[in-house]
């Protein structure tokens, strides 16, 4: 097997792992379907707007939530965001743990918060490892000359 | 095949990013705006639509009330709620407030295939 079909077959199997593993969901191929000749970076671009928009939230969030008197409704409306984002882009572990934070809002819950704090943070650095490490696998299969496999 | 022209009301850059890529794709020239009082304000300076996407939960101005808004300044054009809440008695108010047609997001081509059928558009 040649250099490229090898990287091609690996970048196959991993993207394939991160859907079975519920890293990701069938919103991912909807990016994917959006990537073309005259958009080639498409799917970096909008994963990179969500991890800027994500970063930003979750310090806001860490703020919140130190604070005494906890603004409840500032800290629902910053998950509502990343849940928002990351359902847009199929990042499904960050989305299902958002839902839980939100029910601790609704329930003034601080330690709950917290806790729901921890994990998404938790499943977004995850995911960003992920994705990070398919578009180097997607670079290295560029690099040596292939094509990215539609999927 | 008529040209038309969206406007994506969404105040979620990954949304933004993503909706204008959507409607780009299927040959449709669009704006996009971050909350319904530039929603408003831009149909105000004289553009006009032939469809608009509109998020619920936004700053400054809700979906719901730049829809009520935009109904009342005579604008006729399509307008699909869309956006994450679920609960019947949301989607109610926010279809109340003069929309055409509502889907849940994440929005997928299909969905937006859907929509567009609604407004005559052949693909």
């Amino acid at each position: 097997m040649d250099t490229v079909t090898q990287l091609q077959r690996q970048l196959v199997d991993y993207t394939n792992s991160l859907f079975l593993e519920g890293f990701l969901n069938e919103q991912f191929n909807q990016l994917q379907q959006l990537q073309d000749e005259s958009n080639p970076d498409f799917v970096v671009e909008v994963v990179s707007l969500f991890f800027q928009d994500s970063e930003r939230l979750l310090n806001e969030l860490a703020k919140i939530l130190e604070q005494k008197n906890i603004d409840f409704k500032k800290v629902d409306a910053h998950v509502h965001q990343l849940k928002g984002s990351s359902s847009s882009i199929g990042a499904q572990r960050v989305q299902r743990v958002c839902i839980a934070f939100r029910n601790s809002c609704e329930e003034k819950n601080i330690e709950g918060c917290q806790k729901c704090l921890q994990h998404v943070k938790y499943e977004y650095t995850h995911v960003k490892n992920k994705l990070e490490t398919l578009f180097k696998l997607e670079q290295q299969v560029l690099a040596a000359g292939g094509t990215i496999p539609m999927y | 095949m008529n040209k038309i022209r969206a406007l994506v009301v969404d105040d979620n850059m990954v949304n933004q990013t993503i909706h204008h890529r959507l409607l780009k794709n299927l040959g449709i020239e669009n704006q996009v705006v971050k909350n319904g009082k530039e929603a408003v304000d831009v149909h105000s300076s004289g553009k006009y639509f032939d469809l608009i996407l509109m998020d619920m939960d936004m700053p400054i101005m809700n979906g719901i009330e730049a829809t009520r808004r935009l109904r009342a300044m005579g604008i006729r054009c399509m307008i699909a709620g869309v956006t994450t809440r679920s609960l019947d008695q949301e989607k109610q108010e926010f279809m109340e407030a003069g929309l055409d047609d509502y889907q849940e997001k994440p929005l997928t081509k299909a969905k937006l295939v859907s929509i567009l059928h609604k407004i005559n558009y052949t693909t």
